[in-house]
């Protein structure tokens, strides 16, 4: 993919928020922002730092990118920090803890710290803090759900985010007791990536073909990982309340389950209560498998993520980005993105689901306004225009 | 209308850094105890702030509190009590916490149970930081101010109209206080002054305005 421009941007974004950028940028040409992560490949945040660094230097900022290097040990405590910090079962040992402190200690030696804004996303490069040059500010950028950490990880991790000047969270619910500013920051998707980019009937048609999935019946469709807290058993069960008056297709589709020690059992299980129904297509998607997820949402004539539990869940965004009502769990960010009675419908139990996607298979005419609305919706709040526009500010104001 | 106005009107966007509190309410108690403890910029944030979010997100009333209690926690009639505030009716933001704290106090005092939320989100204290910059545009002319109304952003007509209010202080609004004061249009300005953007939105504001506009330019004189 080519070095994103502002430019590119014309075509979904409107002509005033083009000038509003390109206004912001003025005032904070120059200034030195960096990012740093702890992958450059796979996953979210490297997913749209990809993006957002080249259109801040397209800008005229001084945008830099840094990844922190670790060996398995140090990502498998990373993990484990990870499920704690999100409220799973996790144990975090005393060798665990130096291998994660020690490993940053490395990066440390070895990356550029300086800026003006040093952006440090999510708790594995955390304790860099430690190493911050004597100028710059340094925000902690959180993009996991933090609602109900362990106590113990979060106490661990707690000592280095204390001590940065600012903290970024995408819910209020996930802020926590720190003391300095914590900033609200929704994520966003690309409209222009290889997920969310518009294909031709022809290339949604081959990747249909190629998952052998026919398009006989109205499509309902889950992209998720196969998660207990994504509730796949639970969408099972509406689609069978749903299929006693109205003809359908399920399409489960998600990672697969090599990084995630449950995810294989979830997947048995899953298997399991789909029993030999043809009309339910269970797929296992590697995670470059970004093609197949914008055709098969393009495809789908309802999308649903009936999660119990959720970060933000911009899978929610990228459908209602194609112009599909959405059925969502009332969690995390879905509430956010899912506009009831507008852009969809969000529930709280299988039965609830099952009605609300009835509802809609009954009527064709608001499946398309709800469309409609939730690509507007996302539009105005979830592109990465918006939070280019966010990230600017932020660095126009903390760097005054 | 040829009329060229010696100083243009310089249109400035705005953008708001939004920033938690870490308070939250999950009664309606709590909710008034906390609206007197939180800042002006939170009072702001909840009220007039609700307009830089899409339609969608703003929610069924004209303020956030209004929205929780009505939604969250199922409180109807709180909900319609507090919708009805306008903030553009106060002189201060510290009139218009008063008012909405006495809204909520006089209607736990004719109830007998506190209603809290019991399924819903409880109340999240939010407060924002509006950051201007000027949009890149300047009219001198009512053609050219009509041009410009016409394309900005949703947030420049919010930073002319809420921003310069509330915040600035400002007796009318930006757009009304040029039309009147450099291009002698005060019943043009006065109309555009009256539109109320918390029950029509920003976007039916831009849409009246350019309507006022128009007509001026059609006949030539102000209405």
């Amino acid at each position: 993919m080519n070095a994103a421009r502002l430019d590119d941007y014309r075509e979904v974004t409107s002509k005033g928020t083009m000038c509003f950028l390109r206004s912001l940028a003025e005032r904070v040409r120059g200034r030195r922002f960096l990012h740093v992560n702890s992958t450059s490949q796979g996953g979210g945040v490297a997913e749209i730092l990809h993006r957002l660094v080249p259109l801040m230097a397209d800008l005229g900022v001084d945008a830099r990118w840094e990844t922190i290097k670790g060996d398995p040990a140090f990502f498998s405590v990373t993990k484990a920090f990870h499920n704690a910090l999100q409220g799973q079962e996790a144990l975090i040992t005393k060798d665990m803890l130096e291998a994660y402190i020690e490993t940053n200690r490395e990066n440390a030696g070895n990356l550029s710290l300086e800026g003006d804004l040093v952006l440090i996303h999510d708790p594995q490069p955390a304790p860099l803090i430690n190493y911050r040059p004597p100028e710059g500010k340094w925000v902690w950028r959180c993009h996991i759900d933090l609602s109900h950490p362990q106590r113990q990880a979060w106490r661990h991790l707690r000592k280095y985010v204390a001590k940065y000047d600012g903290a970024v969270f995408s819910l209020p619910k996930f802020a926590q007791r720190l003391p300095f500013p914590q900033y609200l920051v929704y994520p966003s998707i690309d409209p222009l990536s290889k997920k969310n980019c518009d294909l031709s009937r022809a290339e949604i048609d081959g990747v249909l073909d190629h998952l052998a999935i026919p398009r006989d019946k109205p499509i309902l469709l889950q992209v998720s990982r196969f998660d207990r807290f994504k509730d796949p058993i639970g969408v099972i069960d509406a689609y069978r309340l749903v299929k006693k008056h109205n003809q359908c297709r399920l399409i489960l589709a998600g990672g697969g389950a090599e990084d995630d020690p449950e995810g294989g059992a979830v997947l048995g299980e899953v298997r399991e209560r789909a029993g030999y129904d043809p009309d339910i297509h269970i797929i296992e998607l590697p995670p470059d498998a970004h093609l197949e997820i914008n055709a098969l949402q393009r495809a789908a004539t309802i999308v649903v993520q009936k999660s119990l539990r959720e970060g933000f869940g911009l899978t929610v965004a990228e459908a209602m980005w194609k112009g599909k009502p959405v059925v969502g769990g009332a969690a995390g960010g879905i509430s956010v993105q899912v506009i009831d009675d507008v852009t969809g419908y969000t529930v709280h139990s299988v039965e609830g689901a099952a009605f609300r996607i009835r509802h809609l298979l009954n009527n064709p005419d608001l499946i398309a306004r709800m469309g409609e609305a939730g690509r507007e919706y996302v539009r105005h709040e979830f592109l990465i225009t918006r939070h280019l526009a966010d990230y600017l500010t932020m660095l126009l104001v903390l760097t005054a | 209308m040829r009329e060229r106005a010696q100083v243009p009107f310089e249109f400035c966007c705005c953008i708001e850094l939004r920033q938690m509190l870490g308070l939250k309410a999950e009664t309606e108690k709590e909710l008034a105890g906390l609206i007197k403890l939180v800042s002006l910029d939170s009072i702001y944030y909840h009220t007039c702030g609700l307009l830089l979010r899409h339609r969608y997100r703003a929610g069924a009333f004209s303020n956030d509190f209004a929205t929780w209690v009505a939604v969250q926690v199922g409180d109807r009639v709180l909900g319609e009590r507090l919708a009805v505030l306008d903030p553009l009716s106060f002189d201060t933001l510290v009139d218009l916490r008063d008012e909405i704290v006495s809204v909520i106090d006089g209607h736990l005092k004719s109830i007998v149970v506190v209603p809290r939320v019991v399924y819903g989100e409880p109340f999240h204290f939010i407060q924002s930081r509006i950051v201007a910059v000027p949009a890149g545009t300047v009219a001198y002319t009512l053609e050219e101010f009509r041009q410009d109304v016409s394309e900005v952003d949703d947030r420049t007509l919010y930073y002319h109209t809420l921003e310069a209010r509330v915040r600035h202080k400002h007796r009318h609004n930006d757009f009304s206080a040029w039309l009147r004061d450099r291009l002698s249009l005060p019943t043009l300005a006065a109309r555009i002054e009256a539109l109320d953007p918390f029950t029509g939105g920003l976007e039916w504001v831009r849409t009246q305005m350019l309507a006022y506009c128009d007509q001026v330019l059609i006949q030539g004189r102000d209405l």
